[in-house]
């Protein structure tokens, strides 16, 4: 119990630490806030019209339908963000000076990873309450605002292990920043920002597979149509994929770097 | 000039988030968006035609930015200090760090063009095309002097989502996904002030119609004002260094 209790107070310390410097250092903080931000208020103004097409799902607006994918987005950038961080400890030598440390290893990623989901909740929390100031409406109500920020934050933990995994394989943050602009390919080839049927092919076709699609989804479904357990179980299967995806490669990872010395 | 458009050379490696993010901007936005043409009063049929223009804009913004991004990392470890004190004036300095930018963009807009025309974009004519280039370019100055300035004031890398973001916003908070009139809500309007709309229309009229001086000269005087201004605001930052 108290080996459990020492591994708690570490994840702890180590997630403040990651807190903290997302909040000291703007180009942590800029792609999950202020980019995602931006691309919402674009993507509302500019293809709110979107609604008068015939096969448009009924939404209360366009604002409604697009929450989910900014959220979706903004998680995927915290884990990419994580990613470069944990990338960049690599490179000072302060995850050398953890490893001789007596902490389990898995301590020092879990750190990091309870860091992104705090953040994804703080970023669930920034764009829901955007989205009532602009006028969003959120069908679910009080339950559907919560579900919506417990979806956000596991996303955000599970896009932090994929990043995390970089980090731990390359040992370089600029091989993790790299990959930025992938971010936006899953993104578009899912249905984050427009219906699965009203995307072209062949963008409609992968997006029916892309497990971001069933998180989108999970995610939209409180705030414009109302609570639905179908949905957030995709939901909640779309984020374990991911997550078992990047937990996998994160322990196969820290285990190679472990091994190289 | 010379010694910026050098780092293409010794460093391709950061040249292609500049080039891969529009592209990618341009596939996925076509992709996604491609069914607004459906919407009456849509200008075209081909949302990538529509929106080729406004990816020419985005990289040609965001190798400008990325100038006061590398200012910023010279400022940082000093180098700058050793160029300032370099018998040339400090315009020709300005001039020089903006010119190459606009040498550079021509690596996105390029590579923009190709892949646009292999997926089917209007071709807008040898003078439509060369206006799109030109003023790409420009931009892309203008981008570089927003950079500098911001890089003269903060001194800082940390400053560089500033300078995109101001980038960002100022090519896409225009009518950059659709007409000005399908527009909805605060964009409308804001496009409607924002001079970079001007500009986005004189790139994008070859590639939907036909190119005009009515459509021309106003994206011409939008973005003389602009690279005006913001020339001039970097080079007074300029004068203030060891003032």
């Amino acid at each position: 119990m108290s080996g459990l209790a020492a591994d708690l107070r570490v994840i702890a310390a180590l997630g403040r630490r990651a807190v903290n410097q997302a909040f000291r250092r703007p180009q942590f903080l800029a792609p999950i806030v202020v980019f995602p931000t931006l691309f919402l208020a674009v993507n509302t103004g500019g293809a709110g019209r979107a609604i008068d097409l015939p096969s448009f799902p009924h939404v209360h607006g366009f604002l409604d339908f697009q929450l989910a994918g900014s959220m979706v987005q903004s998680t995927m950038l915290a884990g990419v963000s994580a990613g470069i961080s944990l990338a960049l400890d690599i490179e000072i030598g302060f995850i050398d000076r953890l490893i001789a440390a007596p902490v389990r290893r898995s301590v020092i990623v879990l750190g990091r990873l309870v860091a992104t989901m705090v953040l994804g909740a703080l970023s669930a929390l920034w764009f829901l309450t955007v989205g009532l100031i602009f006028g969003a409406h959120i069908q679910g109500g009080v339950p559907g605002f919560l579900l919506v920020v417990l979806l956000v934050a596991l996303c955000a933990a599970a896009f932090g292990s994929v990043g995390a995994a970089l980090a731990l394989k390359s040992g370089k943050a600029s091989v993790v920043q790299g990959i930025f602009p992938l971010v936006f390919v899953v993104l578009f080839l899912s249905s984050a920002y427009f219906p699965r049927d009203l995307l072209l092919q062949p963008a409609e076709t992968i997006a029916q597979w892309n497990p971001m699609s069933f998180i989108a989804e999970g995610i939209r479904e409180p705030i414009a149509f109302g609570m639905d357990t179908g949905h957030t179980l995709k939901a909640l299967l779309g984020i374990g994929i991911v997550g078992a995806i990047g937990a996998a490669l994160s322990s196969w990872a820290l285990r190679a770097r472990l091994r190289s010395g | 000039m010379r010694k910026a458009t050098n780092e293409v050379v010794r460093v391709p490696g950061a040249a292609i988030p500049g080039i891969l993010a529009p592209t990618i901007f341009m596939l996925g936005l076509t992709s996604v968006f491609g069914k607004l043409t459906l919407l009456p009063g849509f200008a075209t049929d081909e949302y990538m035609t529509f929106i080729l223009p406004v990816s020419l804009m985005q990289g040609a913004g965001f190798t400008g930015a990325a100038t006061g991004v590398n200012l910023a990392r010279d400022i940082e470890l000093g180098w700058f200090d050793r160029l300032i004190l370099a018998p040339p004036p400090r315009w020709v300095l300005l001039t020089g760090t903006v010119l190459s930018a606009s040498l550079r963009a021509l690596m996105p807009i390029t590579v923009l063009l190709i892949v646009g025309f292999a997926f089917g974009v209007n071709f807008p004519g040898v003078g439509g095309l060369a206006l799109a280039v030109l003023l790409s370019c420009a931009f892309a100055a203008t981008a570089a002097s927003w950079g500098v300035m911001l890089a003269l004031r903060f001194k800082t890398q940390s400053a560089a989502p500033l300078m995109q973001a101001g980038i960002f916003m100022a090519v896409l908070f225009t009518a950059s996904y659709a007409p000005l009139e399908l527009l909805t809500g605060w964009l409308h309007d804001v496009a409607e002030i924002n001079p970079v709309t001007q500009i986005i229309d004189a790139v994008r009229q070859g590639f939907i119609g036909n190119v005009t001086w009515g459509d021309t000269l106003p994206g011409l005087a939008a973005l003389a004002g602009l690279l005006g201004l913001l020339y001039g605001l970097a080079l007074r930052g300029l004068h203030r260094v060891g003032a």
